[in-house]
């Protein structure tokens, strides 16, 4: 396998788990939120939801997995280019249209995939070029 | 509308500042040799020492509170477009300043991203 196919693969499978943490984390915190309620914008109502979110495991797994999106983030461009990780990184809406009808069975319409056949034909092609253009160096071991 | 207009480019200016910040200060802790736990340790505690991580987050954070007030301030068929065109000045950053070289298939990619993510998510937001 070629330098350059690794460094392909390497680059796009943690472009992946980076989506995939910030679809759950994004989806926990909303699942947190729904167990806490609507939030009652008052002094007192701010002060008991930041003190309900404290509580809820749900929350602190979303922050969890947004932890682990940004810490994915930090690693893929540390080696591969800004403009290759920032528009791969777009396949989790195709992902979420995706994952909304087969699980939730949500109605798609016709401009929403349009959407997703053009964000998908775009990570494949960006997906093609060379994920590193300038110099990286490796971190001290 | 000037006042949308200004958080605007105030939001698209963060944003895509924070992510070329954040870029530039990994590029300088450079990669990971392994994906050993030790290793990811050690590269994590190199980047919470790069000065430009840190000048990119409280960027990125402004960026987050600009656009929820772009969201109370305009309509979404005004914003989400605005936020998607971020993949676009992102890519001129990363030319210009990043010095990446960004060749005609991965702009005609990056356009593609722009248009679909400004689609899914305003009929998402319907």
């Amino acid at each position: 396998m070629s330098h350059q196919h690794r460094l392909r693969i390497k680059t796009l499978t943690v472009v992946l788990v980076m989506v995939v943490c910030a679809n759950l984390g994004d989806l926990m915190l909303k699942r947190g939120m729904l167990q806490i309620g609507a939030v009652q914008i008052s002094a007192v109502g701010i002060w008991h939801a930041l003190l309900s979110t404290i509580h809820n495991g749900t929350i602190w797994l979303g922050i969890l997995f947004l932890i682990g999106f940004t810490l994915c983030y930090m690693t893929a461009v540390s080696w591969a280019d800004y403009s290759y990780v920032m528009p791969a990184g777009a396949f989790g809406y195709a992902i979420q249209t995706v994952l909304a009808v087969i699980i939730l069975h949500e109605a798609v319409n016709a401009q929403r995939w349009i959407g997703v056949v053009l964000i998908v034909t775009g990570v494949l092609l960006v997906g093609q070029t060379h994920p590193t253009t300038t110099e990286t160096k490796t971190a001290a071991p | 509308m000037i006042r949308v207009g200004f958080m605007l480019v105030f939001f698209i200016c963060c944003s895509t500042g924070g992510e070329i910040a954040m870029t530039y200060g990994m590029k300088q802790v450079g990669e990971p040799s392994s994906f050993h736990p030790m290793v990811l340790l050690r590269f994590i505690g190199e980047a919470v020492r790069n000065g430009w991580v840190w000048f990119a987050l409280p960027l990125l954070a402004a960026s987050f509170y600009s656009l929820l007030i772009l969201l109370s301030w305009a309509p979404l068929s005004v914003v989400i477009p605005a936020s998607a065109f971020n993949y676009v000045v992102g890519t001129f950053g990363a030319k210009y300043l990043l010095k990446e070289r960004v060749s005609r298939k991965r702009w005609m990619g990056v356009v593609m991203v722009c248009v679909g993510v400004t689609l899914v998510l305003l009929t998402g937001k319907n």
